[in-house]
């Protein structure tokens, strides 16, 4: 009884402050609503947890949460350096990189370009991590396995997203070039990389949720007893769902942190874009 | 013809390079099982038809297809066709729950600025976290509480398809031309035949795109979801069973029927929008 009147209480609050906060335009506030969003619904959740008695295993309260993860720390590093940096980093490097190289190389023949493109774009429509147990039977249980579904994931966004920037060069700026008597190459490294690069960043970001997803599921095939895919899954199982949700938040905040850095870089080497005047 | 000869000749490379590895990829095994007077050439023969073959040749992924697919009747585990038609069904009915939520979600956040501003935040971040990594805990814990079947499945179809429609939709609610809205406002139209007449038809430009993302997404949502379930149906079920007991062939099957599924959602999904442009005389 308690437990509904304090929730309809914080309920009301929340909406009227929010109500409140929405109405001002300044970045403060528009920064400042979605976070009082965020720790309301905490509260809230926090709330109905132990005032109703929610089971453990339903739906652990955030405190638990955030006691599981203190507590299991070399736990959630070991995991974060199996999945992450072994798996996901490599994987998702040589598989952005390898597409934009398979771009650029598919550029010089417009024939090859028509004839792949398509089946990039329909290939990258493709449920891609289905390949993840052939990749454990080809490359054993440990990271290359998560590793190479990675690149099979990566490698097609870039490619058609890449292929799309380098065909979407203005036709003032090619005529430019040749006006200065550039070449292929002078025209690629100056103007059309340069161009195309929204696209490609684009394809990064993108390609960056996707390898932590690659990577995750690829250990539900079978892995060493390490990885946040592994422990995902054995820990739910197990019906242990504050490590879970443990994982999840590490998952969460490495995807956001990823997405948050590319952008600044983004912003630092295409400050010239229109987007951002 | 001009944009199909390129993608065909792509596509028989492709297959040729596909046949050309099975016969190294797969020696070592044949080597093992062959006599030991076996010349190259039988072992090289014997790599095209290996029973559990590392890389299996196209032609025994299209062989295993066509046997699993009309060998068996429709209800019989047996059968490919039983699941992928459980896996459709789980992402269609995932794909129907994140239509009506994301729809629901982008009017509320058109019209009402308190949403707006507190969830179109969270909603793009979201796009930056790998959601699917919660599909077994999801499961598992529907399952404890006596949920189980289509709907656990469906949901994390739905809730990996959710993002893109919401985010489409709100884009294409916003996206009609201030003037006519206007002019719309001149008229004194109210606010819900302003939403009918213009918003609506308007954000059809977006929902389509929308949903050719969401589509495979929540094809991908259910076969992840199958898996922590023991296995029972669909070809997240195919996969995981194949991948215990390195059925190759299985496993190839059912990976390009998954494919096969993922090109029909996007077709139908182009279908449905050439109904509406045609009904619309010629344009979305």
């Amino acid at each position: 009884m308690t437990t509904t009147l304090l929730l309809l209480l914080s309920l009301l609050i929340g909406a009227i402050a929010l109500i409140w906060l929405a109405r001002y335009d300044s970045r403060a506030f528009r920064i400042a609503t979605p976070i009082v969003f965020g720790l309301l619904v905490l509260w809230m959740w926090q709330l109905a947890c132990t005032g109703y008695g929610v089971p453990f295993v339903l739906l652990p309260p955030p405190s638990d949460i955030a006691v599981a993860m203190a507590t299991h720390v070399p736990m959630l590093a070991a995991d974060f350096h199996q999945t992450v940096l072994r798996a996901v980093i490599p994987g998702w490097l040589m598989g952005s990189g390898s597409g934009l190289l398979a771009a650029i190389a598919l550029d010089g023949s417009p024939f090859l370009r028509r004839g792949v493109l398509p089946l990039g774009s329909l290939v990258s429509a493709m449920p891609i991590v289905g390949i993840a147990p052939i990749m454990v039977m080809w490359f054993g249980f440990d990271w290359q396995s998560k590793a190479a579904v990675v690149v099979a994931m990566t490698f097609f966004p870039m490619l058609v997203n890449a292929g799309a920037g380098l065909a979407q060069t203005g036709a003032m700026e090619t005529d430019l070039m040749r006006t200065y008597a550039a070449g292929y190459r002078t025209t690629l490294l100056k103007l059309r990389l340069p161009s195309a690069l929204p696209f490609v960043f684009n394809a990064l970001k993108l390609n960056a949720t996707l390898a932590l997803i690659g990577a995750i599921v690829a250990e539900f095939f079978g892995t060493p007893i390490v990885g946040m895919g592994f422990r995902i899954s054995t820990e739910a199982a197990r019906l242990d769902l504050g490590v879970v949700w443990a994982e999840i938040v590490v998952a969460a905040a490495i995807g956001t942190l990823c997405f948050a850095l590319l952008s600044l870089l983004e912003r630092a080497v295409t400050f010239w874009h229109p987007s951002y005047h | 013809m001009n944009r199909v000869l390129p993608v065909l000749c792509v596509l028989a490379v492709v297959i040729a390079v596909w046949f050309a590895a099975s016969v190294p990829m797969n020696w070592s095994q044949a080597q093992a099982l062959a006599d030991d007077d076996a010349t190259w050439t039988d072992i090289a023969e014997a790599t095209q038809s290996l029973s559990r073959p590392l890389l299996p040749t196209p032609a025994q992924v299209a062989g295993e297809m066509v046997t699993t697919l009309v060998g068996y009747p429709v209800t019989s585990p047996r059968s490919l066709l039983h699941h992928a038609l459980v896996t459709a069904w789980e992402s269609a009915l995932g794909l129907a729950i994140s239509l009506a939520a994301g729809i629901a979600l982008a009017v509320g956040i058109v019209y009402v600025r308190t949403l707006d501003r507190t969830l179109m935040p969270w909603l793009v971040a979201s796009q930056a976290i790998p959601v699917l990594a919660i599909a077994p805990m999801v499961v598992v814990v529907l399952g404890n509480i006596g949920v189980t079947g289509v709907l656990p499945k469906a949901l994390i179809a739905g809730w990996l398809s959710f993002f893109p429609i919401t985010t489409g939709m709100v884009k294409g609610l916003r996206s009609s031309d201030v003037m006519q809205r206007d002019l719309l406002h001149t008229y004194s139209a109210t606010k819900l035949q302003a939403f009918t007449k213009l918003r609506w038809p308007a954000s059809m430009a977006f929902l389509f795109p929308a949903m050719k993302v969401a589509a495979p997404l929540a094809l991908v949502g259910a076969i992840v979801a199958e898996l922590p379930t023991g296995a029972q149906a669909g070809l997240g079920a195919r996969l995981l069973t194949g991948s215990y007991y390195g059925l190759t062939l299985q496993i190839w099957a059912a990976l390009l029927m998954a494919a096969l599924l993922a090109v029909l959602a996007i077709g139908l999904v182009d279908a449905a929008q050439a109904l509406l442009v045609r009904s619309r005389g010629g344009r979305l």
